[in-house]
C-alpha cells in the first residue's frame, strides 16, 4: 500500500508544542509510506487540495491525517480522500490536538507521544479495506417529546412544512411552564394569551398527533427508522368521550387535592382540568386522591358524567410509532428553594418561589390575580426578592447562572407595583444579568419608573417576626448590613434539569452535562444536534434559556428534521459487525450480547445455523467482536487485526 | 457496652468542666463506655494552625493515633474546636501531598481509619432519637428552650458533614425528644462572638445580646449549647452583655448533655448544674405553677 501522511500545524495549536516537521519526518520512514509532509492549516481548502494533489501524484492508496480529534473533521477529511478517487474509509486521523498538544507543553515528549500515534495509524490504515455503504429510507414522520413552547413550536413548524408530527407530552396538557407564567419580560405581554393560539393549532392540525399524558417508554432504531413506544397512561376518562364541561370537576367531593398547576397554593379537585386554556381540555383522575380508588366508595364523577366518559377500570396502554426523527423539548425543573436552610422556604408560609409568585399574579391563579399572601391573604405591603436561589452557587451543586431570573424579578417587580402602587418593593441581587434585546432597559424601568429598591449583596437569614418576614442582608456597595421587614419574600429559584431527563436519555442514547442538560453535538456550530443521528434538541432541555431563544431553538431543530427529511434514503454507516461463516461456531454468544437484537440465526443448506447481523440495526459496539470465541464475528473498520496492528506499533 | 474513644480537651478541665461531667454522666446512662485516651495532649487550637497548619495536624493527630492503638474506631469530643482540630488532623492523613510529611511528625503508626464526630452527632445518628426518647425516666413538663448551634458544629458544610449547615435542626429533635417545647429559633446559628471576648467584648455584648433579646422573644426558658465557647459568651458574659446592651438578661445556657441528663434521672450535681453562671433550676421544675404568658414575637 502507498500511504501519504499529512501532520498539521493548526496554526500555533499544534506546531506550538510539537514539532509537527519532526513528526512528518519520522513518519516518512514509516513502512508503505510513499509521502509526510507538515501543513499549516490541513482543513482548509488547500490544505484538502493539497491532499487530493499528493494522492494523485503519488499515487497514494491511503491517507492519514495527524491533526485535532476526528469528531470534527473525520467526515472532512473522508470526503476530500474521496473526492480524488479513494474508498472514505481509507483514511485514518491521529488526534495529536487535543490528545497532544493541547494537554502537555514538553515539546520533546508532545513531538514523541505524537509521532507514535501516527505510527498506530499508519499501521492501522495498512490492513483498511474500502468499505461501502448503502441507502436506506427514511420514514418522514417526526416526533416530538415535550409539549411546552419548544416542543409547540417545533411541532407547528414541522407540521407547517408538510410533515407528519406525533407530539408526546408527560403532562395532561401542553402548555409546559410558559402556560403557568402571567406576563412575559421584556414586553409583559400576556403568557397565556401569545401562547393560547398556538395550543389551539397543535389541535387543529390534522397531521399532528398529540399524546398528552403520556412518557416514551423505550425507543429503538436509528436514524431514519426510529420505532418509539409511548405509554399512554390511565387517566380514568375516555378523551374521545370527554368534552370538557367540568361536570365532574364541580361535584368530585375530594377538594383537598395540592393544585400542582397552581404551585400548590389552591387546592384542586381528585378528578381536574388543570388550566382553563387546557389542550387537550380533557378531565383526569389523580389516583392518589380520588374516594373511588383510596377507599372504593365514591362513584359520582361517574354518574354526573353526561357522556359516560369516566371509566374507573382504564389501563395504560402502549402504541408504537415509526418515526424518521425525534425533537427532544422536555424543558426543565425548579430549584427546591428548602436546600437554603437560611431562607426558610418550604418551612414559612410567606417565602414563596418565583413561579408560585406567578401564579398569584396571574388572573386564573389562586387569588384571581390579586394580590396576596399565602399565609393569611392579606395584601402585602412589603415585598423582598431574593435573586440567585440556586445558581450561580457551586455550594448548592449550581454553579451556572440560570439566564431568566434577574428578568422575571424584574417583571414581577413591575407587575406588583402596577397592581399594587403602595407596595414597597426590594431586590437582593448578586449582579444583573440582562442582556436580551430590550432586557437592560426594562430593568432600568423598574428601577427608576417604578422605584424598585435594588440591593447589591446576598441574603444571610430570612425569619419571622410577628406576622411579617425579617431579611437579613448585606449590601456590598455601601458595605452595610441591612435588615428589612417584609411580608412577603419571593424566592427567585434558578433552573435545574427535568428530573427524567438522564433516564430519557439513556432511551435515546444522547449524553447530558453534570447537571443533567443534554449535550449539544459542537456548542457552536451544532447547538440542536445531538451526537446521535436522528435526534434534535429545543429549548431548556439543553440548558437555560428565555422563551425566544426556546421558540428559535425549536425552529431551528424543526428546520433540521425538514433537511433530514429532504433526501428519500440515507447512507447507511458501514462500520458495523460482519460474520465469517466459516469460522462461526453457532454457539450464539453473540446474540446474547447484542444489546440492539441486531444478530439472528441465519439457517444455511442442511439446516446448519450461523449468526447473522443485521447491518441497519447494527450499532456497531463491537461487544459481539470481543465475545465471539473464534472471533468469527469482526467490526468492520474496527477488526481484530487493525487494533492489534495499532497496539503492535505502540509496543515495539 | 458501646466503647468509644473520649477527647476532652482544654476547656471541658477547665471553665466548661460541666459539659465534661455531664456528657460522661449522659453516655453512661445510655450504656457508652467513654475511653479517655491516654497521655491525650493539646488539639493544637487556634494559636498552632495560626503558626503552622501541618504541626496543628500533628498534634491533633497524636490523640487520633493513640485512640486507634487503644482498638477504638469511634472518637468522641464535646468541644466544636477540638472536633475541627480532629477532623483537620484525619483530612491531613488521607491527603496524599501532606500525608508522608504528617506520619514523619507524628513518628508512631496511625492509619487514619478512625472517624471523629461530636457528643451532638453521637446522641443524634449514633444512639438516635427514638432510643434517647425511649431511655427518658423524667421527661419535661413544659420547659421552653432554644437550640443555639453556633458556627463551628455544622461548618464548614463540606468538613463538618453533619446536619443542615444553615439550619441546623439536630439539637432541635433531641430536645423534643426528652419533652422539651422547642420554639423556632431564627437566630440559632448567628455569630455568639467567639474569641472577640477576650480583646473586644463590647462586640461579643452586642452579638450576644442580639441572640438572648431573640431566645426571649420567642419565648425561651434557656439556650441549650453544645459549645464551650458559646455558653462562655453566653452565660459567663450575661452580666457584660447586661451592661453594654443597657438589658437585664437572666436566661440560663445549658449545656444539651445536661438538659438531657436531667431528663436521664441523673442528678443535678452529677450534671454540674450549679456550676453555671445564670440559675438553670427551672429545669428541675415538674409543671408551672402559674398560667404561662403568651410570648410572640415582635
Amino acid at each position: 500500500m502507498r500511504i501519504g501522511v499529512f501532520v498539521c500545524q493548526c496554526g500555533t495549536n499544534i506546531a506550538g508544542t510539537v514539532d509537527t516537521q519532526e513528526v512528518a519526518r519520522r513518519a516518512g520512514n514509516l513502512p508503505d509510506v510513499a509521502y509526510a509532509t507538515s501543513y499549516m492549516y490541513t482543513c482548509s481548502e488547500p490544505g484538502q487540495q493539497e491532499i487530493q494533489r499528493a494522492i494523485r501524484e503519488k499515487n497514494l492508496q491511503g491517507v492519514v491525517v495527524a491533526a485535532c480529534s476526528p469528531r470534527m473533521h473525520e467526515p472532512t477529511f473522508r470526503r476530500a480522500v474521496e473526492r480524488a478517487g479513494l474508498n472514505r474509509f481509507m483514511f485514518e486521523m491521529a488526534n495529536i490536538r487535543e490528545h497532544v498538544s493541547w494537554i502537555n507543553n514538553d515539546r520533546e515528549a508532545n513531538t514523541r507521544k505524537a509521532a507514535e500515534l501516527v505510527e498506530m495509524a499508519v499501521a492501522k490504515l495498512r490492513f483498511n479495506q474500502p468499505l461501502f455503504s448503502s441507502q436506506i429510507s427514511v420514514n418522514k414522520r417526526v416526533m416530538v417529546i415535550g409539549g411546552g413552547v419548544a416542543g409547540i413550536q417545533a411541532a407547528l413548524d414541522c407540521s407547517d412544512g408538510g410533515l407528519d408530527v406525533v407530539l408526546v407530552e408527560r403532562k395532561s396538557s401542553i402548555g409546559g411552564k410558559m402556560a403557568q407564567l402571567d406576563k412575559t419580560f421584556p414586553t409583559v405581554d400576556c403568557s397565556s394569551c401569545i401562547l393560547g393560539p398556538k395550543m389551539v393549532d397543535v389541535v387543529q392540525k390534522d397531521n399532528i398527533t398529540l399524546h398528552a399524558a403520556s412518557e416514551v417508554e423505550s425507543i429503538s432504531g436509528y436514524v431514519g427508522n426510529f420505532t418509539v413506544e409511548v405509554r399512554k397512561k390511565a387517566t380514568y376518562v375516555d378523551w374521545t368521550a370527554c368534552t370538557g364541561c367540568g361536570a365532574c370537576i364541580e361535584k368530585c367531593p375530594s377538594r383537598k387535592v395540592p393544585d400542582v398547576f397552581n404551585e400548590n397554593l389552591a387546592n384542586a379537585r381528585a378528578i381536574n382540568i388543570p388550566f382553563p386554556q387546557a389542550i387537550p381540555k380533557k378531565a383526569t383522575i389523580n389516583r392518589d386522591y380520588c374516594l373511588h380508588f383510596t377507599k372504593g366508595k365514591c362513584g359520582t364523577c361517574q354518574k354526573v358524567c353526561p357522556t359516560g366518559a369516566v371509566n374507573y377500570e382504564m389501563q395504560d396502554e402502549i402504541v408504537t410509532e415509526q418515526v424518521g426523527a425525534i425533537i427532544v423539548a422536555t424543558g426543565y425543573d425548579l430549584f427546591d428553594a428548602s436546600v437554603y436552610g437560611e431562607y426558610g422556604g418550604g418551612r414559612y408560609a410567606d417565602v414563596i418561589s418565583g413561579i408560585q409568585y406567578e401564579r398569584i399574579l396571574s388572573a386564573s391563579g389562586p387569588f384571581g390575580g390579586h394580590i396576596k399572601r399565602p399565609s393569611d391573604g392579606k395584601e402585602p405591603k412589603d415585598i423582598v426578592f431574593i435573586a440567585c436561589v440556586g445558581s450561580r452557587d457551586a455550594s448548592v451543586g449550581r454553579p451556572y447562572c440560570s439566564g431568566v431570573c434577574c428578568m422575571y424579578i424584574a417583571k414581577q417587580a413591575i407587575l406588583t407595583r402596577d397592581h399594587l402602587p403602595d407596595t414597597r418593593v426590594w431586590v437582593f441581587y448578586m449582579d444583573i444579568r440582562a442582556p436580551g434585546k430590550n432586557y437592560d432597559e426594562f430593568v432600568r424601568r423598574a428601577q427608576e419608573e417604578y422605584g424598585v429598591q435594588y440591593i447589591r449583596g446576598r441574603v444571610g437569614k430570612v425569619y419571622p417576626k410577628g406576622d411579617r418576614m425579617v431579611v437579613q442582608g448585606n449590601d456590598t456597595l455601601l458595605g452595610v448590613q441591612v435588615e428589612v421587614e417584609a411580608d412577603l419574600v419571593v424566592l427567585a429559584t434558578g433552573i435545574e434539569a427535568s428530573a427524567g431527563a438522564r433516564e430519557l436519555a439513556e432511551k435515546l442514547r444522547i449524553s447530558y452535562d453534570q447537571y443533567g442538560f443534554y449535550m449539544e453535538s459542537h456548542p457552536k456550530l451544532r447547538p440542536v444536534e445531538t451526537n446521535t443521528a436522528g435526534v434534535y434538541l429545543a429549548g431548556v432541555c439543553q440548558g437555560p434559556k428565555d422563551i425566544p431563544s426556546s421558540v428559535a431553538m425549536g425552529s431551528a431543530a424543526a428546520a433540521k428534521v425538514q433537511a433530514l427529511f429532504s433526501r428519500d434514503t440515507i447512507e447507511t454507516n458501514p462500520q458495523v459487525a460482519l460474520v465469517n461463516e466459516r469460522v462461526c461456531i453457532s454457539c450464539g454468544k453473540c446474540i446474547q450480547v447484542c444489546p440492539f437484537g441486531a444478530i439472528q440465526w441465519k439457517e444455511l443448506r442442511g439446516g446448519i445455523r450461523k449468526a447473522e447481523v443485521l447491518p441497519s440495526v447494527c450499532q456497531g459496539c463491537g461487544l459481539c467482536n470481543a465475545t465471539c470465541p473464534p472471533k468469527a464475528i469482526q467490526l468492520q473498520h474496527a477488526t481484530d487485526n487493525q487494533i492489534l496492528a495499532e497496539v503492535n506499533a505502540l509496543c515495539a | 457496652m458501646k466503647r468509644i474513644a473520649y477527647y476532652q480537651g482544654c476547656s471541658l478541665e477547665g471553665l466548661a468542666s460541666e459539659y465534661d461531667i455531664s456528657t460522661r454522666a449522659v453516655c453512661d446512662a445510655l450504656g457508652i463506655e467513654l475511653i479517655e485516651i491516654p497521655d491525650w495532649n493539646c488539639c493544637g487550637s487556634s494559636p498552632a494552625h495560626s503558626a503552622d497548619p501541618l504541626l496543628s495536624s500533628a498534634l491533633a493527630g497524636r490523640n487520633l493515633a493513640i485512640a486507634e492503638a487503644e482498638g477504638c474506631d469511634v472518637v468522641m469530643t464535646p468541644c466544636p474546636g477540638c472536633l475541627k482540630s480532629l477532623k483537620g488532623a484525619l483530612e491531613t492523613c488521607h491527603d496524599p501531598q501532606q500525608c508522608d510529611a504528617f506520619r514523619e511528625i507524628l513518628g508512631m503508626p496511625f492509619e487514619g481509619r478512625i472517624r471523629a464526630i461530636s457528643v451532638l452527632e453521637l446522641l443524634y445518628k449514633d444512639v438516635g432519637v427514638d432510643a434517647l426518647r425511649a431511655q427518658v425516666q423524667k421527661p419535661y413538663a413544659d420547659q421552653v428552650i432554644v437550640p443555639y448551634y453556633g458556627c463551628l458544629l455544622t461548618r464548614p458544610p463540606k468538613f463538618a458533614d453533619f446536619d443542615d449547615p444553615e439550619n441546623p435542626v439536630s439539637m432541635d429533635r433531641l430536645l423534643e425528644a426528652v419533652g422539651v417545647t422547642v420554639p423556632d429559633f431564627p437566630y440559632k446559628t448567628e455569630c455568639c462572638g467567639a474569641t472577640y471576648g477576650v480583646t473586644r467584648n463590647d462586640i461579643v455584648g452586642k452579638l450576644t445580646g442580639r441572640i438572648l433579646d431573640m431566645a426571649l422573644r420567642v419565648g425561651a426558658e434557656a439556650v441549650a449549647v453544645a459549645c464551650p465557647l458559646c455558653q462562655q459568651n453566653l452565660d459567663l458574659r450575661q452580666a457584660q452583655v447586661n451592661r453594654h446592651m443597657n438589658r437585664t438578661f437572666d436566661l440560663p445556657v445549658v449545656y444539651i448533655t445536661q438538659v438531657i441528663g436531667i431528663a436521664l434521672g441523673i442528678a443535678p450535681k452529677e450534671l454540674g448544674l450549679d456550676k453555671l453562671f445564670v440559675n438553670a433550676d427551672f429545669l428541675l421544675r415538674s409543671a408551672r405553677e402559674e398560667e404561662p404568658q403568651a410570648k410572640t414575637i415582635g
